[in-house]
């Protein structure tokens, strides 16, 4: 009832290929980003910022950039955290080699090397299809590990430096709420990059090339030049995600930071979060990044003592086992989910 | 010239190692399509249960009860995560056995204990010189590594008579050619999964004993899966042969690089050396030396 289409006519062409179509899809999401930018900075404590909001966004935007090359390319990649740390480190040395550089230049230079480094990783995924290249892509992530923490000279033979103050046209980012806003603005304008691109001539593209790559390739589709530019366009995300989360998350770089766990977590939020869907890369990310920190919470509230090394197994255990749970309950993710929960909506509270 | 070949020898054997995990993996995915990641986690809880046992009774009392073990996580792994899951697509699969991963390596330190285990198998772990006649002061083996390569070759025997003699074999076959035809024919699929997971749990314990007694059992046991993935694709996913031949390579390749390659480009070269050994085969042959041919229609 509330949920309901009817009468909202289209009579115009952009009015037809509008993102949004639905009314209460745009009054739903300037609700979200009303309450984004406004709400939660009237409630939210420090820790709130630098411990949740801050690594939750940056993770977001890794999953968007994974979900772009598995959910809509079906290209599966092992390699995210690899292709983090190339943006982080490609952003760190250009701080520190070009002077007076700005530092949201970097941020972005840092995502284009990262994409330079996808498109290489990303060569083998014209021979090599499915789980083989998932396991290739682990070269990528091997291989950069090694990297970043034997090459000294991308880590300026330091072994762990500081991140410069977060200055952009003058204007200073140094209290959790300023980090929160410049990451949440870089987070959305990206999204919502990333929602028109899928649904563009590239996005279709991709689409054409996971369902079928043959196929696609008999209708015209050029292989080498849609897989490579997916593995791009997600390196960029990732890389641009991995600079944040140097520069503006941890404030150091530390090479362990983006290991294999890293792309592990984020994959495990594009599958949770549903496959082929930017709603759910960010739901996914939330779910996985909020479920260690409260079963974390949940002793401490209970007072009950347990030491670090039984619950960090506890927390193993139970992460896993949801996981399997929300897979057997909704393979297909939250995003799913969502689109389940709008069709009864359509109709609620009546029966038919 | 003595030193490369015991360089390479060595290689041999450390690959006789990762082919022992990388078997496990090829018995699941050829049977049921599954990519499991859960293998090293069930190497570390097979070693775990053992090494722990072993501490209460002796060795022969306490292998039969982990087989047993292992064959019941095996029935709840059946029947709990992959029953639910029949007929989703492979990279769900993957992160369902990514989730038993997690849950095993959390709950066998939970029940078991995080220390280091030190499993001892009564057999000598120092070196021995072989085939010194040919070579002047002969070449220097572990005895260790020797068992171990005894051990996978004949566990290698028993899975290709078990393969192609029974019929629970023969039924093993028929569903890795095609899940749907062999159902039709009367192979109850659910027991057949039940059958490949035990055996691939029976060969995570044995994996887990040798890579026990060489590093003692602890959590890194777990991470050998990462090993053995190369070994895997290089191999095929679908060949039990190719888990050997792909490990001995691999072990071989990577000993070498270490030796001759790693002074030049700096250490700690074998994390991602076996990966790229691996992605150079595979650009040639997209499906593992011996991995069925992916043929695509539309």
């Amino acid at each position: 009832m509330l949920y309901r289409e009817t009468g909202q006519y289209k009579t115009s062409y952009s009015a037809d290929q509008a993102m949004f179509p639905i009314l209460q899809d745009r009054v739903g999401l300037v609700l979200i980003l009303i309450v984004a930018f406004v709400g939660v900075p009237m409630v939210a404590t420090q820790y709130t910022y630098t411990g949740i909001l801050i690594p939750f966004l940056i993770l977001a935007l890794a999953a968007i950039g994974l979900n772009l090359l598995t959910g809509y390319c079906g290209q599966v990649s092992l390699g995210t955290g690899g292709f983090m740390a190339v943006g982080a480190y490609a952003a760190y040395n250009l701080v520190i080699r070009v002077p007076d550089i700005n530092i949201l230049l970097a941020i972005f230079l840092g995502g284009g090397i990262s994409a330079l480094v996808g498109v290489l990783f990303g060569l083998p995924s014209l021979r090599i299809k499915g789980f083989y290249l998932a396991v290739a892509t682990l070269a990528a992530q091997f291989f950069l590990d090694w990297l970043f923490i034997r090459i000294k000279w991308f880590s300026n033979y330091a072994p762990n430096a500081n991140a410069p103050d977060l200055v952009i046209f003058g204007v200073s980012f140094s209290s959790p709420l300023e980090r929160y806003l410049f990451v949440l603005t870089i987070v959305c304008f990206m999204a919502l990059l990333a929602k028109n691109l899928v649904r563009s001539r590239v996005g279709r593209a991709w689409m054409a090339v996971r369902d079928m790559d043959i196929a696609a390739e008999i209708i015209g589709i050029r292989l080498l030049h849609t897989k490579l530019l997916a593995f791009a366009v997600s390196s960029f995300y990732c890389g641009v995600a991995g600079a944040l989360w140097a520069f503006v998350h941890l404030g150091a770089w530390e090479p362990l930071t983006f290991d294999v766990n890293r792309s592990f977590q984020v994959l495990f939020m594009v599958i949770i979060g549903g496959l082929g869907s930017i709603l759910g890369s960010i739901l996914g990310a939330a779910f996985i990044f909020a479920i260690p920190i409260l079963i974390n919470q949940v002793p401490a509230t209970f007072g009950m003592p347990i030491s670090t090394a039984l619950a960090a197994h506890l927390e193993g255990m139970i992460f896993g086992s949801l996981i399997i749970f929300f897979l057997i309950a909704e393979p297909h993710g939250f995003a799913r989910l969502w689109q389940i929960g709008k069709e009864k909506l359509r109709l609620w509270p009546f029966p038919h | 010239m003595a030193f490369f070949f015991e360089v390479v020898l060595g290689g041999l054997l450390a690959g006789v190692l990762y082919s022992l995990v990388a078997l496990g993996f090829v018995l699941i995915f050829k049977a049921s399509g599954v990519f499991n990641f859960a293998q090293g986690a069930m190497v570390l809880f097979a070693a775990l249960t053992l090494v722990r046992l072993m501490g209460w009774v002796p060795f022969w009392i306490a292998f039969p009860i982990t087989c047993v073990v292992m064959i019941a996580l095996a029935f709840i792994i059946e029947r709990v995560v992959l029953r639910p899951l029949v007929n989703q697509e492979g990279i769900i699969l993957f992160m369902a056995t990514l989730g038993i991963a997690f849950f095993l390596e959390g709950f066998g330190q939970t029940v078991w204990g995080s220390d280091i285990y030190t499993l001892d198998l009564g057999i000598p772990k120092d070196p021995m010189f072989i085939l010194e006649s040919v070579f002047d002061g002969g070449l220097l083996v572990d005895k260790l590594d020797v068992f171990a390569a005894a051990v996978a070759g004949a566990l290698v025997v028993g899975l290709a008579l078990f393969f192609q003699k029974t019929k629970v074999g023969l039924a093993l076959r028929a569903v890795a050619d095609d899940h749907q035809a062999a159902q039709s024919i009367g192979v109850p699929l659910n027991y057949i999964w039940l059958v490949v997971w035990s055996a691939a749990g029976i060969v995570a314990l044995v994996a887990g004993m040798v890579w026990g007694a060489k590093l003692g059992v602890q959590f890194s046991i777990a991470l050998v899966a990462l090993k053995a993935l190369p070994v895997l694709i290089l191999g095929g996913f679908t060949s039990v042969p190719g888990a050997i031949i792909g490990g001995l390579i691999i072990g071989m390749g990577e000993k070498i690089s270490e030796v001759y390659l790693g002074p030049i480009i700096g250490g700690g070269i074998e994390n991602w050396f076996a990966y790229m050994l691996a992605l150079i085969f595979l650009l040639f042959r997209p499906q593992g030396l011996f991995g069925d041919k992916i043929i695509e229609r539309v």
